[in-house]
């Protein structure tokens, strides 16, 4: 059976990358925009998507939350729709729009009839530049940002723990300040703050245009140069150096405990390097690092905390690479029944030196990468997944070549890279270990 | 076990959330489904797309934890979080490990009307990938320690449940609305009842709900009729028939009012609900138009302009027609600060009564359909949506021509019939809220 399997992995191995190949064309409009067009004729659809190299950690000091608070103000009007109108049009056209805000970018979709691209383009540049804004719009759409932190963040204690945990993480960084804001500077954010956001931020040489579905890329061009090409550039796009962090000497550590904790866990962050353009050899072994160590029944943590012992119900290990700052590398632990935070915490330390010590089983490393090319395959099926993962990187600090060179970096991973990229990110001093419990568990 | 644990998912976007849907009322939709039927008898839907390849399969087996005894209650949702812990040879991580040897992928996932069973795979590998899947449904180990390494997560999961604000409304509606029915306890158990579990419970589970004579089949992807016929023989044909009676209709309690459950927490949840209306209903078309524009069109129905765009007492507020088996009801829900839910409520029934009095605008009705007939061509654009569709049409006892003739179906409703449907169906007095926060001015209505 297993030799079967062996000799099922090289030939797979060898017939992937030919099948997996996505028909992707990019280009650059005059004034700056960038443009990816992905091409998926399965279905007569086809997704829209203008990305702003814009997020929270863009933001000034003071007014946390204002990147995500203009994200819900672009479904106001502008000088020629009506508040409201923008989303209406798209549903009277069987179509779906939404927009989504992280630390890096700010992103606006829809996803309709191939044949209506032309109208989304016509909408979306429109709003580009041309948003109009009154005190009214502003506080009703205060209180509306205000409910969705309620939601999100003061309804559980888990992500009040989160936000806590990163504050911590980040000494300097933005990205220790929530995307959706800090409560109280939501509550004083005004149209102004809004609008010098709008103004700095979005224009077209800040923006990538991503295009996936049933079209062809000279057509997505000449619509592109007509829309988006008609618009100025803004020559006083600020450059993208936002605070980094310095040296970090101490491990944070921090107990939160609230009445609405069912289950107690230990999550453990590091800072880690990013995935960078050109040079992304540490980033693939630390996304190796971590399917190895968290990804599921056969990883480390689950073989040492799960199997050999039981000391946890859960574990978890998570690298986000993609980012234009510094990351985070995430562990977390939750214990078993009658086993304390404590102990978790001990037996992840233990489970993570044990790794360093015996290295990377060859087996495991080739199962790992088995399932990221076949990743590749099944990508496939999903345009807005496709699209998603272009219009991310352009905005975080990477190009289309990187994107491509990616699966092959991946597969290009050896054992010894991952034990060396495990050495040197489980560093305490840059770490910051949570626990989060309820008050009336004693540990 | 993959199971997520729902806490520790970081959330790093801040979207407005909506619900997907997908356009076009012209496109002449000609999906491809074929009914192919095994040499054994077990019958399949099957789209053949070799353009990319893999196959996505779906299967689903009506009753899922609906055949729980109310002491057994979570013995089927444990039963198939355990499928994929050995089979065979193969211990929990040995079928862990031969999976992702060929990178093929199987979800088991227990609901309260069926257990389905998703699996992405390779074409190439497409043997290997159905005798591990064969393996984990026909001849499951369920070896005790992978029972109790289990029953510790479900156990965890139910304890976090039981905190979390949107959780706890979900289950208080339901102890409220379905009296004595199994939807009326949580699908997953109770740390009692899940404790209390034993293997015989498990084997007695799974003897209960993976039977042959209840499951619906559909196979999107690169592979062709006669191979699916015979995959179909192999990976099903020794299941056994079905034994266990599947419950009976729901006899609904939907007094009106708001029953408040007390719990510290900033933000009040709401879940919202009176009598709806059977899918083989003559007017299910007229009522489904009608929550569309009530509250299921995203950021343009009336409930999520009134109470979101206007007074901005939300971030979401969504309703929709739910037609489980044997409990027809339209539900609702929204979430507001604890000083201003009152508000929300008292629109929300304001808005009920009126449109019940008024009905819908012909402007409304012509923008629903546009949408809702535009839309539904887009929901077909992948291995995987598509095959998900195709099962639960079979679920739902749809014919195999009614994605041709769904449009039609909508467009033929009128403005009339909606309006006539919003008189006979929206009943503000059985309109139930049940409200998890500590709401100021909002008081228990019902007993």
């Amino acid at each position: 059976m297993r030799n079967l399997m062996a000799a099922l992995a090289v030939l797979l191995a060898a017939a992937l990358p030919a099948a997996a190949e996505e028909q992707v064309t990019t280009f650059t409009l005059d004034n700056g925009m960038e443009v990816v067009v992905i091409e998926d004729h399965r279905a007569p659809v086809v997704v829209h998507m203008v990305w702003y190299k814009a997020g929270s950690a863009d933001e000034d000091p003071g007014v946390s939350g204002v990147a995500h608070f203009l994200e819900h103000l672009l479904f106001k009007g502008t000088e020629t729709l009506a508040p409201g109108e923008f989303s209406a049009t798209v549903a009277r056209h069987g179509g779906r729009d939404n927009a989504f805000t992280s630390y890096d970018y700010t992103a606006y979709f829809q996803r309709i009839a191939a044949d209506r691209l032309e109208l989304m383009m016509k909408m979306e540049s429109d709003r580009m530049v041309n948003l109009q804004l009154d005190e009214g719009d502003i506080a009703t759409e205060r209180d509306v940002i205000i409910e969705e932190r309620n939601m999100r963040v003061e309804n559980s204690a888990s992500a009040l723990f989160r936000e806590q945990a990163n504050a911590a993480q980040y000494l300097n960084h933005r990205y220790g300040v929530p995307i959706i804001g800090w409560m109280p500077e939501m509550h004083a954010l005004g149209l102004e703050e809004a609008l010098s956001f709008y103004e700095t931020y979005y224009a077209p040489n800040n923006a990538v245009l991503v295009v996936a579905g049933d079209v062809q890329p000279e057509d997505v061009k000449a619509l592109a140069q007509k829309y988006y090409g008609a618009l100025p550039a803004n020559p006083d796009l600020p450059a993208r150096d936002r605070p980094q962090e310095p040296r970090q000497l101490a491990e944070r550590r921090l107990v939160f405990e609230d009445a609405r904790v069912g289950q107690p866990y230990v999550a453990r962050s590091y800072l880690a390097p990013e995935r960078d353009s050109g040079a992304q050899e540490e980033a693939a072994a630390l996304t190796v690092l971590a399917e190895i160590l968290g990804g599921g029944t056969t990883s480390v943590l689950a073989q040492a905390l799960q199997f050999d012992t039981q000391t946890a119900v859960f574990t978890s290990a998570r690298y986000g690479g993609k980012s234009l700052d510094d990351t985070t590398f995430d562990l977390i632990v939750a214990p078993a029944a009658g086993v304390t935070l404590q102990a978790a915490e001990t037996a992840m330390d233990e489970a993570l030196a044990g790794f360093i010590e015996t290295g990377v089983d060859p087996a495991h490393l080739e199962r790992v990468k088995m399932q990221l090319r076949a990743d590749r395959i099944y990508a496939r099926d999903n345009v807005n997944q496709l699209a998603n993962r272009y219009g991310r990187a352009l905005t975080q600090g990477l190009t289309v070549e990187d994107v491509q060179a990616w699966p092959d970096v991946v597969q290009a991973v050896t054992g010894e890279d991952v034990v060396d990229a495990a050495r040197k990110v489980f560093d305490r001093r840059q770490a910051v270990t949570g626990w989060l419990k309820s008050p009336e568990v004693t540990q | 076990m993959k199971r997520a644990f729902r806490l520790l998912a970081p959330v790093l976007a801040a979207a407005l959330t909506l619900g997907t849907a997908p356009a076009r009322a012209e496109v002449d939709l000609d999906v491809g489904i074929e009914e192919v039927t095994s040499p054994g008898g077990i019958t399949a839907w099957l789209v053949e797309e070799h353009s990319i390849p893999f196959v996505a399969l779906e299967l689903r087996f009506r009753g899922g934890a609906s055949l729980d005894a109310p002491d057994k209650r979570g013995a089927t949702n444990l039963m198939t979080a355990l499928l994929e812990e050995g089979t065979g040879a193969l211990d929990a991580q040995g079928f862990a490990r031969a999976a992702a040897d060929i990178a093929a992928e199987f979800s088991y996932r227990a609901h309260d009307e069926d257990v389905s069973i998703s699996a992405r795979f390779l074409s190439e590998t497409q043997d290997e990938a159905m005798e591990l899947l064969r393996g984990s449904i026909v001849t499951p180990r369920f070896d005790e320690d992978a029972i109790e390494r289990v029953r510790a997560q479900v156990l965890a999961i139910l304890r976090s449940d039981n905190k979390d604000p949107d959780q706890i409304v979900r289950n208080e509606f339901a102890a409220l609305v379905y009296g004595d029915h199994p939807y009326a306890s949580p699908e997953d158990g109770t740390v009692e009842t899940v404790e209390a579990l034993t293997r015989e419970d498990i084997l007695a589970a799974h003897e209960d709900a993976l039977v042959r004579d209840r499951v619906y089949v559909s196979a999107v992807g690169d592979i062709t009729a006669e191979e699916l016929g015979r995959l179909l023989d192999d990976l099903l044909g020794d299941l056994p028939e079905a034994e266990a009676p599947l419950p009976g209709r729901a006899e609904l309690n939907l007094p009106g009012g708001v029953e408040v459950v007390e719990y510290e927490t900033p933000q009040s949840a709401v879940i919202f609900g009176q009598p709806g209306i059977e899918r083989e209903d003559p007017d299910f078309f007229a009522a489904y138009v009608l929550n569309h524009i009530v509250g299921g069109g995203g950021f343009n129905s009336v409930l999520m302009n009134e109470v979101r765009e206007k007074r901005g007492l939300t971030y979401g507020i969504y309703s929709y027609l739910s037609d489980r088996d044997g409990a027809a009801v339209w539900l609702g829900s929204v979430a507001s600060a604890n000083e201003r839910v009152a508000e929300s409520i008292a629109v929300i029934r304001a808005q009920w009564a009126r449109l019940r009095e008024e009905g819908v605008t012909a402007e409304q009705l012509k923008d629903a359909k546009t949408y809702l007939t535009g839309a539904y061509p887009l929901r077909f654009d992948g291995n995987g949506p598509i095959a998900d569709i195709a099962v639960a049409m079979q679920f739902d006892g749809m014919p195999l021509d009614y994605i041709a003739t769904r449009n039609d179906r909508v467009e033929a409703v009128t403005l009339e019939d909606v309006n006539r449907v919003a008189r006979e169906l929206m009943d503000p007095g059985k309109l139930t809220f049940v409200v998890v926060g500590q709401p100021e001015g909002v008081e228990t209505t019902v007993n």
